[in-house]
């Protein structure tokens, strides 16, 4: 997936679907551009994302978790209307932060 | 509901099939002339239940899912979908939001709730052994 970093920060662009089928893929490749300790913040770009359900809510989740840890965060942006909704149903956007 | 058409599937429980299940039901549904959201509520609420099926229905091995979707001249979608694993000893336990019986592979436990926001309503039927169905009703249009 497309990436890019910026000091602590990691920019990844989402591409395609993201569901429990992808998920582990998606997980994997996540954990390898944030497994450098400096890295402190993870931002997701959903522009190119075309389905998420909640399984993708369990993998920004999960890298939410292992940045904490470390005193980082991820953040979202170009989140579309549905997974908007999804991600208030969760309460994701109160730890998560929305650009 | 007087049905004006329906269909049946079955598939065996690999994660492949999920986004086919999802988009061969928003195919069907297409008949009735939904919105693209509508469509896309859809997907999501099949993609959930079926997942669910695969996840945790054939936990111990692979198994066959069904789908049956009938649309109703009234202009609602009726979809059921089934797997015979390994069922639900409680079903309202289940189904509040934030529980889930597979924290390890970080499931947030919001499956249930994202088709009960996505769907107008959703029904589970489940015993321990047999299986589960979960049965859910969108309107697509008004009559
Ligand atoms: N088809 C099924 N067969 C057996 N148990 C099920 C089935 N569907 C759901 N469950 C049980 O209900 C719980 C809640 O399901 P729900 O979809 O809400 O959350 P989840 O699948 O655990 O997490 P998420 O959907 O957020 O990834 C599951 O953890 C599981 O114990
Ligand atoms: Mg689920």
């Amino acid at each position: 997936m497309e990436h890019e970093r910026r000091r602590d920060t990691v920019l990844v662009k989402l591409e395609g679907e993201l569901d429990h089928c992808s998920a582990q893929a998606v997980r994997r490749e996540l954990d390898g551009l944030i497994s450098d300790p400096q890295v402190k913040k993870l931002v997701l770009d959903l522009k190119n994302m075309s389905f998420m359900d909640s399984s993708g809510i369990g993998v920004i989740l999960g890298r939410y978790r292992i940045l904490a840890m470390r005193g980082g965060a991820v953040a979202v942006k170009n989140m579309n209307p549905h997974v908007q909704r999804i991600f208030t149903l969760s309460g994701m956007g109160q730890i998560i932060q929305i650009l | 509901m007087q049905i004006i058409n329906q269909m049946k599937l079955d598939f065996l429980s690999i994660p492949e099939n999920e986004a086919f299940a999802r988009v061969a039901v928003s195919a069907f549904a297409v008949q009735l002339d939904p919105t693209l959201d509508v469509l896309a509520d859809i997907k999501t609420a099949v993609s959930e239940a079926v997942t669910n099926a695969i996840v945790h229905g054939y936990a111990d091995g692979p198994g066959t899912v069904s789908i049956r979707a009938a649309l109703g001249e009234d202009g609602t979608l009726e979809i059921a979908v089934s797997d015979r694993g390994r069922g639900i000893a409680d079903i309202a336990q289940a189904m509040q939001p934030f529980f889930t019986t597979q924290p390890e592979k970080e499931r947030s436990g919001m499956g249930f709730s994202v088709m009960q926001t996505f769907m107008d309503a959703v029904d589970v039927d489940s015993t321990p052994g047999k299986g589960t169905t979960v049965t859910m009703h969108k309107r697509l249009r008004d009559r």
